[in-house]
C-alpha cells in the first residue's frame, strides 16, 4: 500500500497548488457580491499569476541574492506545508517528517524570509511592512501553536492527520476547549493571511499596508510566486481549520482511490462555505488601526490559552 | 568495554587532562613574545583550536564508550588533592566546550589585532586559562577543585572582559561582572557546605553518600539555584550580562555566552540530580518559574536594543531562561516519579545547551567581524552589509535562522523537544500544578515567536537595506581564518539541526545517568526522531529539508523552462517622492517600537519630546531595566548605609582602637567568667 500513500501525497499537493488561487478568487467574488459590486471572474488570480510570469523582472539596484531567492523559499515552504496538512487524505508520508509544531515552524520560516526580503532593498515601506508583519506574527504564531497544543492534548499526538482522525472519531459534541480555540484560530487566520480587520488585501494606500507593503519591490515571476504563496497560505490555513474543527470527510486509513475522489467534493464544499464565511467577516468588519492589531491578536492568544485552561480544568473529554 | 581500543582512546580522562594542560601551555607560551600578533595572536590561537577539536573528540569517545573514570591529582594544597571524574554528564559539556572553543579560537586567530587594548600574548594567556578553567569545572569531582576552577573561570574572564580597560564603561562593566560572579560563588560555596552533610568531606562522592534532611536538601538546592542562577543570568540576577558581553572582545563574548553560561547549567544538573540525588518535585517549580520569567524578560529586552552585542546578550538571557525551564520541568517530572518524561525534558535542556553554544557563538563572532569592518556596534549606523561582507552575511544568516527557532535548523529541535515535554504536563499527579504548568508552554511559544522578531531585526538592520552611513562603503569581508571559524560553527548548527537522531542517542547515557531513563529511539530509523513511545510523534529535518529543496529547485527549473530569465535593474520605488534615502529605513529603535508599545510595563522609559517651538526638534528615548531602580539601587543604598554606620567605629586615632581592644578583652573575660 506504500504507492497509494505516495499517490495521495502527490494528489494532496497538486490539489493545493491548483485550488489555492481558485479559493482566493472565490473569496474575492463573494466579497464583491456582498459589497454589491459586479464580481471579477473566479479565475482572475490564475490569469494574474500567468501574466506576471510572462513579464520582465525588475529588481531594485541594490537588491541582494536574498531578495531573489526569498520568493522561491516562501513558495517552497508553503508547498511543503500543504503536503503535511490533511485536506483530502490522512495518509501522508511527509507527515512523519513534520508534525503540527513543525508546521508552525514552517510558517515561521516563510514569514522570516518574507520580512527579510522586504528589508533588503531598504525602502521605507518595505521595512515598515516587515516590522508590522513580524509584529502580527509574533502574536499570531504562539496563538496558533496554542490552538494546536490544545488539539494535541485532546488527541495525545502532534501529528496533524492523527489529531484530525481522533477528533473525527470523537462524539459529535462541541468540546468547550475546542470552541475557544476555534475562535482563536479564526482570528489568527484573519491576521496571518492579511485579511480585514488586520490588513486589507485590496488596499493601495501604502501607509495601511502590511503584506502588500512587503511586496512593493517585487515584480514579474518573483511577485507571481509570492502571490501564489499567499494564496497557498490562505488555503493551508483553511485546511488546518478543517482538520481541527470539521474533520469529517477526510479520507482516513486504507481508503482507495474511491475514498480520495469522494474527499475532493467534500473539500470543495468546505472551501466554498469557508470562503463565503471569510468574505462575510471581512465585509462586516472595519479595518483596525495598526496600533489596535496587537489587542486583536492578544485576544486570539488569550482565547487559545483559555481553551488550554478549559481543557486541563475539565480533564479532557 | 574499552579494553579493545588502542591506548590513546582507552583512557579518555588522561587525554582530556593532557589537552587541558596543552591549553595551559599554549597560554603560557604566549608570554614568550607577548607583542607579536603573528605568533601569539595567530599561531597559538590556531593551535588552541586544534586542541579544542581534540578535546571534543576525546570527550565524545568517552561519551560513546560509556566509561566513567576517576582520578586523584596531587596538586593544590597538601591534604587537598584534586579529585577528577569524567562521566557522561561532564563529557557532554566537554564536547560543547571543545567544539565551540575550536570555532571561536579559529576565528580569534584571524581576529585579534594590535589595537585591541591588551597585548596579544597576555590575551592568549587569559583566553586559554579561561578555557582550561572551564574544563576543570567540568572535570572536578570535589568541591575544592570545582571552586578553584570556578574562581579561575571568573577571574580570567574578568580580565578578558576588561581587555580594553582604558574605557571607563568597560571597567565598570567588568566590576559589576566580578561582583555578581562572587555573590554567585559564595552561594555555591554555601551549597557545598550544606551538601557535605556533616561529614566534612568535600569530595562529590561523600556528598552523594550524605543523607540530608528534606529541609537541608531544599536549602542546598535553593542556594545552588542562587549561585548558578547568578552565573547563568536568571532574572533578577541577569544585570551583569548585558554589560559584560558587549564590553568583551567578540570571541570572548562568544565564549562567555556560548560556553560559560552552560557551566551554570552543568552545575545545576550536577548538584540536583547527581549530588542531591532525590529532588522533591516542587523544587522544579523554582527553576521553571524563574526560567519562564527570564525567557520572556530577555527576549522582550532583546527586541528593543540598539547595540548589536547587547541585543545578543539579552537573547542569551532568553535562552538561559529556556534552559532552566526545561531543567525545572525535568525535576518536576522526576520528583513525581515519571523518569521517562524527565528524560525528555532533560534532553531538551541538553540539546538546547549544545544548540545555543553553536548558534550564539556564531552570531557573536559575526558581530565581531562587523565591528572590525565598520567600527560600529550601534545598529543605527549599520545596514546593507550583505553586499560588502557576503561571507559573514551568509554564515550569520545560518545562526540567525537557527536562533529564531526555524526548522530545519538546530534551534527548532530543542524547542520542539521542550514543547513535546510540556504536552505531558497535564499528567502530573498534583492538582493545581498540572493546571498551571501547561500554561508555561504558552510562554515558551511566545518567546520562540519573539525570538524570530529579534533575529529579523538583528539580521535585517545589520546586513540588509541600504548602508546607513557613508563610511560603510569601505567595509571589507573577513579573512580566511575568521571565515573558517564562522564556517565551523555554522556547520555545527547544521549538523545539530539535521541529525537530531544521532545527537539524541549520544545524549542517552547522560539522561540515564541523571534520571535513570533515556528517551527511546526506534532502532531502525536513522533519520526519524520519534522520542515519545506510544505516540505518533516524529520529526525528520533531513526529509523536510530535502522536500523543501526539491520543491524550490523544481520551481526554479520550471520557471526557467517555461518562461524567460530576463532581469532588469531599476531604482527602488520611491512612492513618487523623488529620492529614497537610507534614513527612510527603520532604525533599530523603529523596528523595536511595536514591542516597546506592547510590553511597556517591562521597561523604564524616559522620553524627551520636542516642544512645538523647537527650531531643531530632537526626540530622545532611553530604555532601561526596571531591576536597576527596583532592586539593585536599593540594595547598594543599604550596603552603603551599613558601611557608613560601620564607619562610625573608624576614628583614625590609635587611642580609640586600643580602647576597642581593651573593651573586647573585658567583654570576653566577662563571658569566660560567667560560664
Amino acid at each position: 500500500m506504500r504507492p497509494a500513500a505516495y499517490i495521495s501525497q502527490s494528489l494532496e499537493i497538486a490539489v493545493a497548488l491548483a485550488a489555492a488561487p481558485l479559493f482566493l478568487g472565490w473569496v474575492n467574488q463573494c466579497r464583491a457580491w456582498l459589497a454589491n459590486r459586479s464580481a471579477p471572474s473566479v479565475l482572475l488570480p490564475y490569469r494574474n499569476i500567468r501574466k506576471l510570469f510572462h513579464k520582465d523582472a525588475v529588481l531594485a539596484e541594490n537588491a541582494s541574492a536574498l531578495f531573489r531567492i526569498a520568493p522561491y523559499v516562501v513558495f517552497g515552504t508553503m508547498v511543503v506545508a500543504a503536503g503535511i496538512i490533511p485536506s483530502l487524505s490522512g495518509r501522508l508520508p511527509l507527515v512523519a517528517a513534520a508534525d503540527a509544531i513543525a508546521l508552525v515552524g514552517l510558517f515561521g520560516t516563510a514569514r522570516v524570509f518574507l520580512s527579510l526580503a522586504a528589508m533588503d532593498v531598504g525602502t521605507a515601506f518595505g521595512t515598515l511592512g516587515a516590522r508590522r508583519e513580524m509584529m502580527v506574527g509574533f502574536l499570531a504564531e504562539p496563538a496558533l501553536l496554542m490552538v494546536i497544543f490544545v488539539a494535541s492534548l485532546i488527541s495525545a499526538t502532534t501529528a496533524l492527520p492523527a489529531i484530525s482522525a481522533h477528533l473525527a472519531g470523537a462524539r459529535l459534541v462541541i468540546d468547550p476547549s475546542l470552541a475557544f480555540t476555534a475562535v482563536a484560530f479564526t482570528l489568527v487566520l484573519l491576521a496571518e493571511n492579511a485579511r480585514i480587520p488586520v490588513d486589507n488585501p485590496a488596499t493601495h494606500l501604502e501607509l495601511t499596508m502590511i503584506h502588500e507593503a512587503m511586496l512593493l519591490e517585487y515584480s514579474a515571476r518573483h511577485l507571481a510566486l509570492m502571490e501564489w504563496a499567499a494564496a497557498l497560505r490562505l488555503f493551508n490555513y483553511a485546511c488546518i481549520g478543517f482538520a481541527l474543527f470539521v474533520p469529517w470527510g477526510i479520507a482516513a486509513g486504507n481508503v482507495g482511490p474511491l475514498g480520495l475522489t469522494l474527499a475532493i467534493p467534500i473539500l470543495a464544499l468546505k472551501l466554498a462555505v469557508a470562503g463565503a464565511g471569510l468574505a462575510l467577516i471581512e465585509t462586516l468588519s472595519a479595518k483596525l488601526r495598526i496600533m489596535r492589531a496587537p489587542e486583536f491578536l492578544a485576544t486570539a492568544f488569550l482565547f487559545a490559552v483559555l481553551g488550554l485552561l478549559v481543557h486541563v480544568l475539565l480533564g479532557g473529554p | 568495554m574499552t579494553a579493545s581500543l588502542p591506548p590513546p582512546f582507552a583512557d579518555p580522562l588522561t587525554d582530556c587532562l593532557v589537552l587541558v594542560a596543552a591549553w595551559l601551555v599554549i597560554g603560557v607560551a604566549g608570554l614568550a613574545a607577548p607583542r607579536s600578533v603573528r605568533y601569539a595572536g595567530r599561531a597559538l590561537f590556531a593551535l588552541g583550536a586544534l586542541v579544542g577539536i581534540a578535546l571534543a573528540a576525546a570527550a565524545a569517545l568517552s561519551l560513546l564508550g560509556g566509561v566513567t573514570q576517576t582520578r586523584i591529582l596531587p596538586i593544590g594544597l597538601p591534604d587537598l588533592p584534586f579529585h577528577l571524574r569524567l562521566d557522561a554528564l561532564s563529557s557532554v559539556f566537554l564536547v560543547l566546550l571543545g567544539a565551540s572553543a575550536a570555532g571561536v579560537s579559529l576565528f580569534s586567530a584571524g581576529y585579534f589585532r594590535e589595537s585591541d587594548g591588551m597585548a596579544p600574548g597576555l590575551l592568549c594567556l587569559q583566553y586559554h586559562l579561561f578555557l582550561a578553567s572551564m574544563a576543570l569545572v567540568l572535570l572536578a569531582d570535589d568541591a575544592y577543585a570545582f571552586m578553584v576552577g570556578w574562581e579561575l573561570m571568573a577571574l580570567s574572564s574578568y580580565f578578558l572582559v576588561t581587555t580594553q580597560h582604558r574605557i571607563p564603561e568597560i571597567r565598570s562593566a567588568g566590576f559589576l561582572y566580578l561582583v555578581m560572579a562572587h555573590v554567585g560563588a559564595l552561594a555555591i560555596l554555601l551549597a557545598f557546605g550544606i551538601l557535605q552533610g556533616g561529614s566534612w568531606q568535600f569530595t562529590f562522592d561523600a556528598m552523594r553518600a550524605a543523607h540530608l534532611s528534606h529541609a537541608w536538601a531544599a536549602a542546598a538546592f535553593l542556594l545552588a539555584m542562587l549561585g548558578f542562577g547568578a552565573k547563568a543570568g536568571l532574572v533578577p540576577l541577569h544585570v551583569w550580562l548585558p554589560e559584560a558581553h558587549p564590553a568583551a572582545p567578540s570571541p570572548v563574548s562568544a565564549l562567555l555566552s556560548g560556553v560559560m553560561l552552560k557551566t551554570a547549567v552543568y552545575g545545576m544538573l550536577r548538584v540536583t540530580f547527581d549530588l542531591l540525588g532525590h529532588p522533591a518535585w516542587w523544587w522544579g517549580l523554582v527553576p521553571l518559574a524563574a526560567g519562564l520569567l527570564t525567557a520572556l524578560y530577555g527576549v522582550v529586552f532583546a527586541a528593543v536594543q540598539t547595540d548589536m552585542k547587547r541585543l545578543l546578550a539579552y537573547s542569551s538571557i532568553e535562552n538561559v531562561g529556556l534552559l532552566f525551564t526545561g531543567f525545572g520541568l525535568s525535576v518536576v517530572f522526576f520528583g513525581v516519579g515519571m523518569p521517562a518524561l524527565a528524560a525528555l525534558a532533560l534532553l531538551a535542556t541538553l540539546y538546547h545547551s549544545l544548540s545555543h553554544a553553536a548558534m550564539k557563538s556564531l552570531l557573536f563572532l559575526g558581530t565581531g567581524s562587523v565591528l572590525h569592518a565598520t567600527g560600529q556596534r550601534n545598529l543605527g549606523r549599520l545596514g546593507g552589509l550583505i553586499h560588502r561582507m557576503p561571507w559573514v552575511a551568509a554564515l550569520t544568516l545560518v545562526g540567525a535562522l537557527a536562533l529564531a527557532g526555524l526548522p530545519p535548523l538546530n534551534g527548532f529541535v530543542s524547542e520542539w523537544l521542550l514543547l513535546q515535554s510540556f504536552l505531558f504536563a497535564d499528567r502530573i499527579p498534583r492538582s493545581f500544578v498540572n493546571l498551571l504548568i501547561p500554561l508555561g508552554a504558552a510562554v515558551v511559544a511566545l518567546c520562540a515567536a519573539l525570538a524570530g522578531y529579534v533575529m529579523v531585526k538583528f539580521y535585517g538592520v545589520i546586513f540588509l537595506g541600504q548602508p546607513r552611513e557613508s563610511s560603510l562603503a569601505q567595509a571589507h569581508d573577513c579573512g580566511l581564518l575568521e571565515r573558517l571559524g564562522l564556517g565551523w560553527l555554522a556547520l555545527l548548527c547544521l549538523a545539530l539541526g539535521l541529525a537530531p537522531v544521532q545527537v539524541v542517542s549520544a545524549l542517552a547515557p547522560v539522561t540515564r545517568q541523571l534520571v535513570g531513563s533515556a528517551v527511546p529511539q526506534p532502532a531502525a530509523s536513522w533519520w526519524l526522531l520519534a522520542p515519545v513511545p506510544g505516540r505518533a510523534v516524529s520529526y525528520a529535518p533531513l526529509v523536510l529539508l530535502l522536500a523543501g529543496a526539491a520543491v524550490i529547485l523544481l520551481t526554479m527549473l520550471l520557471v526557467r523552462l517555461f518562461y524567460h530569465r530576463r532581469v532588469r535593474r531599476a531604482r527602488p520605488w520611491d512612492c513618487g517622492f523623488g529620492e529614497v534615502t537610507p534614513r527612510m529605513q527603520d532604525t533599530a529603535e523603529g523596528f523595536g517600537q511595536p514591542i516597546r508599545n506592547i510590553f511597556q510595563s517591562f521597561f523604564a522609559i524616559e522620553r524627551e519630546l520636542p516642544t512645538p517651538f523647537d527650531a531643531a526638534p530632537r526626540y530622545r528615548i532611553a530604555i532601561s531595566d526596571r531591576m536597576w531602580r527596583g532592586l539593585y539601587q536599593p540594595i547598594s543604598g543599604w550596603v552603603r548605609r551599613l558601611a557608613d554606620a560601620a564607619a562610625i567605629l573608624q576614628r583614625g586615632r590609635i587611642a580609640t582602637y586600643l580602647l576597642y581592644g581593651f573593651a573586647t578583652l573585658v567583654v570576653l573575660l566577662a563571658v569566660v567568667l560567667a560560664t
